[in-house]
């Protein structure tokens, strides 16, 4: 190998004497690669709607809005921020909701209590199954593993007050101490 | 004592590996005093982080030969690390890591001169990876050794026949610790396989479920994980918690503790908070020793010939017993980062419509509705159809002039590919090359007026 190492000290010194033009290297990034393919790819039903608040020069960062039409929460919009990280898909988009809502499995934070997004994430999994799997929690709130524990005992003991709970919340107004801002 | 009017020569190890011909010599080997002065004067190695790894690759490189180093580490001195970061002493802590490695080892190895860097490695000029023979990583995160070796694989080029161009191959010597554990590996860039190859032999990263955190925790980790995902962001708000602040460590902590009471769970300390929060493993002074070592091995090997290289990857366990292991790893061919790609020439008045076209008809890609990414440039998405318009403006133009009219360069096209008459989902790496950049075209049209 030694002998590439002198004639390349050459090289750089006769460069150096001479303008250097011709092909800089650009930064690759094999993550974020992969997030434009799966961006590409995307196959949303119609309830759900993506778009990019800082523009086509940062795919990192987007929107993702969800408006069910079926079960409690039909006609609502609920909007979840993501944030892709430079290892992806070694490691699961950060996922919060942006919209204030009363559901078992999101709590007044925004977190999101979604498996796929912690403990099952896997590299073959993507930004599609994401999506699929925030509206699905939508269409089947699940009272066994909640982030709001007053919302899971609700729906798990009396789903009539659940839904009333949920249509009140929707159009504006107070569930117990906490008021939910109108996102019908 | 036989040999006394021999001088004793400082080099004297190195030399017998250097100056006499042996049975386990590398191809190109060629013994002798030449090499080892060439070595001192025209080797430049870069040594990436000056932590645990960082300070014994500086010690173990100085002593092997190497008067050209360079350290790059964008931290500061810790108290936490004076049990195995040696070259760093009580008053230190406060200081840039790079700056004192650089100074210490300066002053008991005479001869070497190393260039400290108090940066972060992406700040550099991807340029200044160019100017180094080769690159010692000493790293602790898969996000940075992804960047390295992107940078590192991005210099690499490719013959007509797909053949790697041996000047352009920028080898990496990567080593990594945790605990009784740790691993040496050698990279080169067209012929072993990168860290982009392997990525895919990392574990999924261990994460509690958000729930079991709100509501039912069992263990000490749960405690404080919920004080640091779930009750920071709820009293903080938008301050983000930041893991070398002591002072949201404590908080943390005492958030922990409260919730550990809660629900009656034993084993809260702050040692492990500072653990589950930051994903500290204790590091071990011998299995940085040892790793460096093997690094520095390789190092020497690889610039000096003097012995076959590993191939490729060393696996090292001392926590019960010793075991160690080395396996060679093969290429990814499609590798999207080291991979040759396919080679397209393409004429410099070409549209990007047109190219997309013609990506449809090429018999190596038979691509439909393709999208195409020029590094960190997104040059037209297919969908979704808001980024499709964004990117419509970029049809009509020149793809010359879209990536910044470099006569060669790589880029990434994605979409739906026809193989073996079945569709599928398809990334590819393609080089292309310009013809008539060099303005060739125009006098061939001059001449013709």
């Amino acid at each position: 190998m030694i002998g590439l190492f002198k004639v390349k000290e050459k090289q750089r010194e006769q460069a150096q004497n001479a303008t250097r033009g011709g092909a800089s290297v650009k930064k690759q990034s094999a993550g974020e690669l992969r997030l434009h393919k799966d961006i590409s790819e995307l196959n949303l039903p119609s309830s759900c709607s993506i778009s990019f608040p800082n523009g086509k020069d940062d795919l990192m960062n987007f929107e993702v809005s969800i408006k069910p039409d079926d079960g409690y929460y039909h006609n609502g919009t609920f909007v979840f921020t993501f944030q892709v990280s430079p290892v992806y898909p070694h490691e699961a988009p950060k996922v919060k909701c942006k919209t204030k809502v009363y559901h078992p499995n999101i709590d007044l934070e925004g977190n999101v209590c979604l498996n796929i997004l912690r403990e099952d994430w896997k590299p073959v999994l993507n930004i599609n199954t994401v999506i699929y799997g925030l509206f699905h929690l939508f269409t089947e709130p699940n009272s066994e593993d909640p982030l709001n524990h007053e919302a899971a005992a609700v729906l798990r003991d009396n789903p009539k007050l659940f839904e009333t709970n949920v249509r009140r919340a929707m159009t504006g107004g107070y569930v117990g101490q906490t008021f939910f801002p109108r996102c019908i | 004592m036989a040999d006394l009017d021999v001088p004793q020569s400082k080099s004297r190890d190195l030399d017998k590996l250097l100056l006499r011909p042996g049975n386990l010599v590398g191809p190109d080997f060629d013994p002798g005093t030449e090499l080892r002065d060439d070595m001192r004067e025209y080797v430049r190695i870069l040594v990436v982080g000056a932590g645990g790894l960082g300070c014994e690759l500086l010690k173990d490189l100085a002593l092997s030969g190497f008067s050209n180093l360079d350290v790059i580490d964008m931290d500061r001195i810790e108290v936490t690390n004076l049990n195995r970061q040696f070259l760093f002493r009580l008053e230190d802590v406060g200081k840039p890591k790079a700056e004192v490695a650089a100074k210490r080892v300066m002053e008991r190895v005479s001869g070497v001169k190393i260039v400290p860097h108090f940066s972060r490695i992406e700040d550099k000029e991807i340029e200044f990876y160019n100017d180094f023979s080769i690159i010692a990583l000493g790293l602790d995160s898969i996000e940075a050794r992804r960047y390295i070796n992107g940078v590192a694989c991005g210099f690499l080029e490719y013959d007509e026949d797909d053949t790697p161009r041996r000047e352009t191959m920028k080898p990496m010597v990567d080593g990594g610790t945790e605990g009784f554990k740790g691993h040496a590996r050698v990279i080169v860039p067209g012929v072993t396989p990168c860290f982009e190859c392997t990525i895919w032999l990392f574990p999924p990263q261990v994460k509690f479920p958000l729930c079991t955190l709100a509501e039912t925790p069992r263990n000490a980790a749960h405690c404080i994980e919920y004080a640091h995902l779930i009750k920071w962001p709820e009293v903080h708000g938008g301050k983000s918690f930041d893991p070398d602040e002591p002072e949201h460590m404590k908080w943390v902590y005492d958030e922990a503790i409260k919730r550990a009471e809660l629900f009656g769970i034993p084993g809260v300390t702050y040692s492990l908070t500072q653990g589950v929060v930051k994903n500290i493993i204790p590091a071990i002074a011998s299995t940085n020793a040892i790793i460096s070592a093997a690094c520095t091995l390789e190092t020497l090997k690889i610039v000096s010939g003097c012995s076959k290289t590993l191939a490729n990857y060393l696996t090292y366990n001392g926590g019960e017993g010793l075991h160690t292991k080395v396996t060679e790893f093969v290429r990814d061919k499609e590798c999207l980062v080291c991979g040759p790609g396919i080679l397209i020439e393409l004429d410099t008045s070409i549209t990007l419509q047109k190219f997309i076209e013609m990506l449809e008809e090429h018999p190596k890609l038979l691509l439909s509705k393709a999208s195409v990414k020029h590094g960190k440039n997104s040059l037209y998405m297919q969908a979704p159809p808001v980024l499709e318009e964004m990117h419509r403006p970029n049809l009509s133009k020149p793809l010359y002039d879209l990536m910044g009219r470099v006569q060669k360069d790589t880029i990434h096209v994605f979409g739906t590919a026809l193989k073996n008459e079945e569709k599928q989902s398809s990334l590819t790496k393609l080089r292309v090359v310009f013809k008539g950049a060099d303005g060739v075209a125009d006098m061939d049209t001059a001449i013709g007026a």
